[in-house]
C-alpha cells in the first residue's frame, strides 16, 4: 500500500466529477483528497485525486476511470519527479497573550495571516502535507477552531506533461511504486 | 429544419437504423408518443413491463448484433429498466434506452414520477446523458449509438426531459462524433502478437477459451481457422457458445462451474491458455488462486482494464477479437497436438459429458437434448437463469454465432420470455426457443402478451421442477437439505397460456415430450409446453462453492450423505 498521486483531465461538463467519485466508490477505494480545478485548455477541468492502494489495484482503478467517456487523460504520476502543494487555512483561537508566539510561528513556515479578530488568527499556509501537519500540531496548543484544506494539486516537473504523454498506455505493466517525495 | 426534440429523436434513431424500439409510454413521453405516427420506419413494441422492455431489447441486440432500443417513462418505468440495463452492462450487449423526464423546470423538486435516473444508472451504464436542450439530442443520439456499439459494447442511457421534447431546434444530423475521452484500441499491438505467436508455437498443452468478444467482433470465422491451423482445442465460456462451433472435433465444451469435467481438466492442465474476448468471470474460473496453475495466459481483450483484473496474463493484447486474431493467424504456424488431444479424448472417455442417467421419468436434460434433436440445433435459443440455464448450455451444441442468448453476468430470472420476443422480432425467420424454469417464467410471465399482440411466434419450453432449482440444489449440497423458500407453486401454465391466446400442452411422460416438441414446430404461432420434469434433478458437474475447477462434484449425490 503506498499513496498514489493521481492526475486527470476531465471535460468540464456537469456530473463529471460524480462519475469520477463514484467509480472509486464503486471499485472500493478511499479518496484522500481530490482537488478540481480548470486546465489550460478551456472546457477542460483538471484533477488531482490522492488515493492509497497497492500498485497493482491502483492501476485497475486508473484503467476504469480511462473508460469513462468524460475522462480525456489519467496519469499515475507518483513515481515521477513532481511539485506538490496543498493550501490550508487554519483558524487558531488568540489572545493578547498568545499572538506574539503564534505570528512566529507563522513566520518560520512562511505561512501569511490573512485575518486578525479579537480572539482568532485566520492563518494560511502552502505547502506539501507535512508542512501543513507540522504547522497544525504547533497551533494545536492554542486552540485551533477551523481548518480548511485544498487537497494535494500535483504537477511533474519539466517538459512532460500528462497532456500529452501517456496517450496509450492501456496495457503498460504496473510498476512497483515509491512513495511520493514531494518538496517542502 | 426546424423540429420538436420529439420528432429529433425519431429522425436521429432512423438515421442509426433503427426500425423496432421496445418500450411503454408515460405522461412526460407523451409528446414522443404522438409524434410516433409520422414515423411508420420505427415499429414500436408495447411490452408489459418495462424490464421486459430492456431485455426484449437485449435479446434483439444478441440476436441481431445491432443495438437494441428501449424506452419507458420517468420515475418508476425508468427504474424498471434498471435490471435489463444491467444485465447489458454486464454482458457487453449494445443497447440505447430513453427515458421520459419531469420538464426542466421540475427537475430537481421531487415532483410526481421525478428519479435520477442518471444517478441511478451510472455505474450500470457505459455512459448517459440528461439533455437538456433539443439543440443536443442529435449529436447525443449519434454518440449514443457510436459509444453502446463500439469499443467493448454496452448500455447507453438518454434522459430527456418532457418539455425538451417539445422544445424545437435545427435538425442536422453529425456525421461523426467526436469524443476526445473516446478511442477504444481496435488493433492489437503488432510486438505483442508476435509474442503471443511465438508462445503458441512453443505450447505443448495450448488451449483456446472463446468467450463473447468473438461473437461481438464477428470474429467466429478467424477463431476457427486459428484453431484449425494449430489444432488447438477450444473451451467456451458461457456466453461464448456459439463462437465456435460445438459439433466441432475440436470444441470441447463448456468451462466453469457447471462445465464439463474434460474442459475443467484441459484448463487445470494446459501449459498455454488463450483467452479470448473473455473475463475471467468467477463462475468461469472457479477459485481463482487455483485457478490454471501451469498455464502461460496469453488475453485478446478490447477492453484493457480487463487485463489482468482477476488473473495474472503474461501477453496481454489489446483490440478488437477479429482484428487481432486476423493478425494473430498470419503469423502462427501451422501444428499438432496430438498427446494433447489424446489426453483430453480420454478424460473426455472417463467422464462423458452430457450424459442422461437412464430413467422412466421425466428429466430436463431429456428434454433439451430432444429440442436440439427436434430443431436439429437450428434454433435461436433463449435461456432463463438457474438450472434451466445450465441445461441449455450443455445439453444443446450450438454451431452458429448468436443463437445461445443468455444473461450470463448479471443472471436476472425472468430474461427468458422478453429476450427470446427481442431476439424473435430480429430474427423473424429463425426458430426461436424459449427455455423457462417455472421461477423465472413467473417473473415476466406478462410479456405473453405482447408475444401474442405482436404474433411473435415464440416456443415455450417451461421446465416445470416446482421449486426455484439453483437454489434447491445448493441448499441440498451445502445447507443440510434444508428447503427454505425454494418450493415454488405456480399456475396451470397451459391454461395461463390459453388465457393469453396462445397454444400449449402439459407434458408429464418422458415418451410423449417429443411429440410435444414436434406439435410446437409445427404449430403456426407461438406454443408453450409445460414440462412436468424430476423435481430434484441437479445440475453436473458442479464445482463446488469456493474449490478449484478440478475439484468437481461429478454424480448424483447419495441424499442420505447430505440429509441432515
Amino acid at each position: 500500500m503506498a499513496k498514489h498521486t493521481i492526475v486527470t483531465l476531465v471535460e468540464d461538463k456537469p456530473g463529471v466529477l460524480n462519475r469520477v467519485s463514484s467509480l472509486f466508490r464503486r471499485r472500493g477505494f478511499n479518496i484522500e483528497s481530490i482537488a478540481v480545478g480548470h486546465a489550460e485548455i478551456p472546457g477542460v477541468s483538471r484533477m488531482t485525486i490522492v488515493v492509497d492502494g497497492s500498485a497493482v489495484s491502483v492501476e485497475q482503478v486508473r484503467k476504469q476511470l480511462d473508460k469513462l467517456v468524460n475522462v480525456i487523460r489519467i496519469t499515475d504520476i507518483t513515481d515521477s519527479s513532481l511539485v506538490a502543494r496543498e493550501l490550508a487555512l487554519i483558524k487558531v483561537r488568540s489572545t493578547p497573550g498568545t499572538r506574539g508566539e503564534i505570528i512566529e510561528i507563522v513566520d518560520i513556515y512562511r505561512a501569511k495571516i490573512v485575518d486578525v479578530s479579537m480572539d482568532s488568527i485566520v492563518v494560511e499556509v502552502t505547502g506539501d502535507e507535512d508542512k501543513i501537519e507540522s504547522l497544525m500540531r504547533l497551533l494545536k496548543g492554542y486552540g485551533i477552531r477551523e481548518v480548511a484544506r485544498t487537497g494535494r494539486i500535483a504537477m511533474q516537473r519539466g517538459i512532460a506533461a500528462p497532456s500529452v504523454s501517456e496517450q496509450k498506455a492501456h496495457t503498460r505493466p504496473a510498476r512497483a511504486k515509491k512513495a511520493a517525495e514531494p518538496e517542502a | 429544419m426546424k423540429l420538436s426534440g420529439a420528432k429529433i429523436i425519431c429522425e436521429s434513431l432512423i438515421k442509426e437504423g433503427t426500425d423496432v424500439m421496445f418500450g411503454i409510454p408515460g405522461g412526460v413521453l407523451l409528446p414522443f408518443y404522438d409524434t410516433l405516427p409520422e414515423y411508420p420506419q420505427i415499429h414500436h413494441i408495447l411490452c408489459r413491463h418495462e424490464q421486459g422492455a430492456a431485455h426484449a431489447a437485449e435479446g434483439f441486440a444478441r440476436a441481431t448484433g445491432r443495438v437494441g432500443v428501449c424506452m419507458a417513462t420517468s420515475g418508476p418505468g425508468a427504474t424498471n429498466l434498471v435490471t435489463g440495463i444491467a444485465s447489458a452492462y454486464l454482458d457487453s450487449t449494445p443497447m440505447v434506452a430513453i427515458t421520459g423526464q419531469v420538464a426542466r423546470p421540475f427537475i430537481g423538486k421531487d415532483a410526481f414520477q421525478e428519479i435520477d435516473i442518471t444517478g441511478i444508472t451510472l455505474p450500470i451504464t457505459k455512459h448517459n446523458y440528461q439533455v437538456m436542450a433539443a439543440a443536443d439530442l442529435a449529436a447525443t443520439v449519434k454518440e449514443a449509438f457510436h459509444i453502446a456499439s463500439t469499443g467493448r459494447h454496452g448500455p447507453v442511457l438518454i434522459d430527456v426531459p418532457s418539455d425538451v421534447l417539445i422544445e424545437e431546434a435545427e435538425f442536422r444530423y453529425p456525421d461523426k462524433v467526436s469524443l476526445q475521452g473516446y478511442k477504444p484500441t481496435v488493433r492489437g499491438h503488432p510486438a505483442q502478437i508476435k509474442k503471443a505467436a511465438k508462445v503458441i508455437s512453443e505450447a505443448q498443452r495450448p488451449l483456446i477459451i472463446a468467450g463473447r468478444g468473438v461473437l461481438i467482433s464477428n470474429g467466429t470465422s478467424e477463431l476457427k481457422e486459428l484453431a484449425e491451423k494449430c489444432q488447438i482445442p477450444v473451451v467456451n465460456t458461457l456466453l461464448g457458445l456459439g463462437s465456435f462451433p460445438g459439433t466441432h472435433p475440436l470444441c470441447l465444451g463448456m468451462l466453469g462451474m457447471h462445465g464439463d469435467a474434460h474442459c475443467n481438466y484441459a484448463v487445470n492442465a494446459a501449459d498455454l491458455l488463450i483467452a479470448i474476448g473473455m473475463r475471467f468471470d468467477d463462475r468461469a474460473t472457479a477459485k481463482v488462486s487455483g485457478f490454471a496453475p501451469t498455464a502461460c495466459v496469453i488475453h485478446i481483450d478490447i477492453d484493457p482494464a480487463e487485463i489482468g483484473k482477476n488473473v495474472k496474463v503474461d501477453v496481454p493484447i489489446v483490440g478488437e477479437v477479429r482484428n487481432v486474431l486476423k493478425a494473430l493467424n498470419a503469423e502462427v504456424e501451422q501444428k499438432t497436438h496430438g498427446d494433447w488431444l489424446r489426453q483430453i479424448d480420454a478424460w473426455q472417455r472417463e467422464c462423458p459429458p452430457q450424459k442422461i442417467r437412464r430413467t422412466t421419468s421425466l428429466l430436463p436434460q431429456y428434454v433439451i437434448r430432444q429440442i436440439y434433436d427436434v430443431t436439429r440445433g437450428e434454433s435461436i435459443v433463449v435461456t432463463g437463469v438457474g438450472q434451466n440455464q445450465m441445461w441449455a448450455a450443455l445439453y444443446y451444441k450450438y454451431d452458429r454465432p448468436n443463437t445461445f442468448i443468455s444473461s450470463g453476468g448479471l443472471g436476472p430470472m425472468g430474461f427468458e420470455l422478453p429476450a427470446a420476443m427481442g431476439a424473435k422480432v430480429g430474427c423473424p425467420d429463425e426458430t426461436v426457443w424459449c427455455i423457462a424454469g417455472d421461477g423465472g417464467f413467473q417473473m415476466t410471465i406478462q410479456e405473453l402478451a405482447t408475444i401474442v399482440q405482436e404474433k411473435l411466434a415464440v416456443k415455450i419450453a417451461v421446465l416445470n421442477n416446482g421449486y426455484l432449482g439453483m437454489v434447491r440444489q445448493w441448499q441440498q449440497l451445502f445447507f443440510g437439505r434444508r428447503y427454505v423458500a425454494t418450493p415454488l407453486s405456480g399456475p396451470d401454465f397451459v391454461k395461463v397460456a390459453e388465457a393469453y391466446g396462445i397454444a400449449g400442452e402439459r407434458v408429464t411422460d418422458k415418451a410423449l415430450a417429443t411429440a410435444a416438441i414436434e406439435n410446437a414446430m409445427a404449430h403456426d404461432g407461438p406454443y408453450l409446453i409445460d414440462f412436468q420434469v424430476e423435481p430434484e434433478e441437479n445440475v453436473l458437474p458442479m464445482v463446488s462453492k469456493g474449490a478449484t475447477l478440478c475439484d468437481m462434484i461429478l454424480d448424483k449425490p447419495k441424499e442420505e450423505a447430505v440429509a441432515r
